[in-house]
Formats: C-alpha cells, structure tokens, sequence
C-alpha cells in the first residue's frame, strides 16, 4: 500500500474550454464529459527544472538585444504559492509578451505595428526559496484581434508555471488595474466567479517602483494545494 | 495557529497564438537524450472538431522511466538515479504547418497503484492553444501492453468505445498518437 499526497480540485475557478464568446473555442472544446483521472504517482510527481533552463539576461526583457526597448519600463515580482499558503520554492516561470506597440515577434502576428527590434518579449526566471520571483520589462500594448467587432485584448503577460506536480500546471495571464478592456474580454470575461478573474489583475505596488527607473507591479500566483491536514503547533491550544 | 491558510487559485488563461516566443525549447522533444540506445519515437497530430489540424498548439508529456520511477521526492518510493541516463520524463513539442508532433523517448514500465493495483505503462500528456482556456489532459497507452491495458485502473473507468482514442498505433518504427479535441472521434480527456 502507498499513501501519495494529492491535490485539491477547485471546481468553478477555471474558465470552462467551452465559452462560445471566445469564438476559437468553437472547434477546439472537448464536447465530451472530463473522466476524473485518480491522482497516481505520474499526477502527484512533475518535471523539475533548475538554473540549467536559464539564460543570461532571463530576467530582464530590457536587456536581450544591443538597444533599450521602447516603452515604459516595468519591474513584475511577486510569490508563488499553493493553495495552502506554502510557497513553492525552486519552481520555473516563463513569461512572454507583446511590446509596447501591442506587436508579438511571431510569424503569424501581422498588426500594423512595428516590431521592436530590442525586444523579443520571453523571460525564464525561477522562484526563490521563499516562492518569489522577479523580472525586469516593458509594459505591453493593447491589441485588435479578431474575436468580434472593434475587439481588443486588454494588456497582458503570459505566465507558465510547473509548481511540483504535473497536477499543478499552470498557464495564465497576468492583467494590469485600470486598463479600459478588462470588462469588455472574452477570455478574462470566461472565468465565472468575479473573485477569481480580480485574482489576474496584477497591483501597482509603489515599495518596488524605482525612482528614476521603473514602475512596480505586484502579481501572486496560487497553484492547486493539497488535501493534507496542515500541519498545526502546539500554539493552538 | 495553522502552518498554512488557505489561498484562493489563479485561474487557467489560453497560451494563444504565439506560444512560441516562451515555450517552445530546442530541445523540448527529447524526454531522453537523442543518442539514448532504444529510443521511440512517438509522433501524432492534433485535429480540431471539423478535423482542421491546429497550427498553434503545444503538447507536453510526463512519465515514469524504465524502472517506473520518478525523480522526484513525492515519489514514496525515494529519489533514484533516472534509467537510461538522461532520463528527463518531460517532452515538450509545439505541432507545425501540419499539425504533427513527436517526441523522442523510452517506454515507461508499469507503475504501482492503490488497493495493489498496477497502472500500464502510460505517459500524462497536457494539450494547450489558442482556443483552450484551460489544459486538457489526457494519457497515451501503449498497443503491446493488452494485458496491462485490459487491468488498468483508468482506462477501467473509460467507457470501451473510447479507450481506444487513449492507446498508441504502430507507425513504422515507432509510435502515432492522434488527438482529436472534439467530434466524432474525440480524445478522452480527462480532469486530474
């Protein structure tokens, strides 16, 4: 007999694959019912992935090319935790993004807007062993997309994350406060409960702005915990 | 006072369309280092409902060694050294102008379960893109396992019509697994 750990299921915090509004979900949504998959040793185990994965200058999107890219500079940090408030130390996270155009650097990107040629828009960085992470960037345009009429997807930066186990792997996107297109976006708007689409917009955080250089925004991530008892001291009683 | 307090999850948002800046790895398709001696090559494409293939999508796979461990120290059975050397467990593949996929590896062993039961060889394998607000999950059997196959503790739990969609086909000298993420010949997928 083996006792494995295993990881809490959240029903209704992730947007359903099957949200018409977006309308590239049309074709690509499973139709069927998910089968729940018992959490065995290939769901409670994952890739662990160290310095080896990063690059020089990972964490600092401003600094991968000869020149400064355009476009007001940004310091993201924040923690990496589970949903048991235990930070995940150690852990990889990759972020790409637009520029400050709005513009990828990808082949299939034709928006009218200039590529940066001192920006490519991809950072690793891991997190420390108190769970927190940093890099240095420049904040990304609004862009049109296709979705409906006059769309527009409201500034974003993408996060992947590997936490400890295959079961906590996450993909997602970090928002900014105040950005006119947050209410009017289908993806954000696909996550059902309010609470938990706040939970993608990150915080202007004034501690981290740096005077003279760089505004600071603060974005924690929450990947699934486990159903263990916490572990409780003696303080309790 | 508890150690821990709970924290609500950061919910899943799509890759989208230009995954490839950040998560496509050079290396990606290598669960084991190429010049490892009795490799697999396992390859597929992935198709959406009007059996379009996707451009844009992103495959990642994890799985045992040939020992059936893991590297990794939720495993109960404690950290070994990976077999063959090399051994990563993850693969990672973007799918191309034609929708097509691979990665190159070995074949996991078969894996202890709860209640005595054993688990086939298998590898977990996540589907992300453009269009998939979250993951989905499912896993690859493979077809010389019919046994293990057959007492399988999750393809048990899969209705017989559809195990099918979760076991590998021969494909020359290695492995072809396709994955439709809806219609009639849907992938089962699963919630972990």
């Amino acid at each position: 007999m083996i006792r494995l750990p295993s990881y809490r299921r959240e029903p209704g915090v992730n947007p359903p694959n099957a949200s018409p509004e977006y309308r590239s979900t049309l074709l690509r949504a499973p139709s069927r019912p998910l089968v729940v998959l018992p959490q065995g040793l290939t769901e409670i185990t994952g890739p662990v992935f160290g310095h080896e994965r990063i690059r020089p200058n990972d964490n600092d999107l401003t600094s991968q090319y000869a020149g400064e890219p355009i476009g007001q500079r940004l310091v993201v940090h924040g923690r990496v935790l589970d949903g048991d408030g235990r930070p995940v130390p150690e852990t990889l996270i990759e972020v790409w993004q637009a520029n400050a155009g709005g513009r990828y650097r990808h082949v299939v990107d034709n928006w009218p807007s200039p590529l940066d040629p001192n920006f490519g828009g991809c950072g690793r960085v891991l997190t420390d062993s108190g769970g927190r992470y940093r890099f240095t960037t420049i904040r990304p345009g609004i862009y049109p997309w296709g979705n409906h009429p006059n769309a527009w997807r409201p500034a974003h930066i993408h996060f992947s994350l590997f936490g400890r186990a295959f079961t906590q792997r996450l993909v997602t996107q970090m928002y900014f406060p105040d950005d006119p297109m947050l209410g009017r976006d289908p993806i954000l708007l696909s996550i059902p409960d309010p609470r938990a689409r706040q939970r993608l917009i990150s915080t202007y955080d004034h501690e981290t702005t740096t005077e003279s250089w760089a505004l600071g925004y603060e974005f924690d991530i929450v990947l699934r915990g486990s159903n263990e008892t916490p572990f409780e001291t003696d303080d309790d009683e | 006072m508890t150690m821990s307090e709970r924290r609500d999850l950061t919910p899943a948002q799509t890759v989208g369309p230009f995954l490839a800046i950040g998560l496509l790895w050079d290396d990606g398709p290598y669960v084991v280092p190429a010049e490892t001696a009795g490799t697999i090559e396992i390859s597929g494409c992935l198709y959406d409902g009007d059996g379009a293939v996707l451009q844009d999508g992103l495959i990642e796979t994890w799985q045992a060694d040939t020992a059936g461990r893991f590297n990794h120290p939720d495993d109960p059975r404690g950290v070994t050294s990976p077999s063959p050397a090399g051994f990563r467990g993850f693969g990672r593949c973007g799918t191309d102008a034609e929708g097509r996929w691979h990665i190159t590896t070995v074949k996991p062993a078969a894996l202890p379960a709860p209640n005595g039961t054993v688990e086939a060889p298998h590898l977990d394998i996540s589907v992300f893109a453009r269009g998939l607000l979250d993951r989905v999950v499912t896993r690859l059997y493979f077809p010389d396992e019919a046994a293990l196959n057959d007492t399988d503790p999750v393809l048990s739990t899969v209705e017989p019509a559809r195990r099918g969609t979760l076991i590998a086909v021969g494909s020359g000298t290695g492995l072809r697994f396709d994955i439709h993420l809806q219609g009639a010949d849907e992938t089962v997928f699963f919630e972990v």
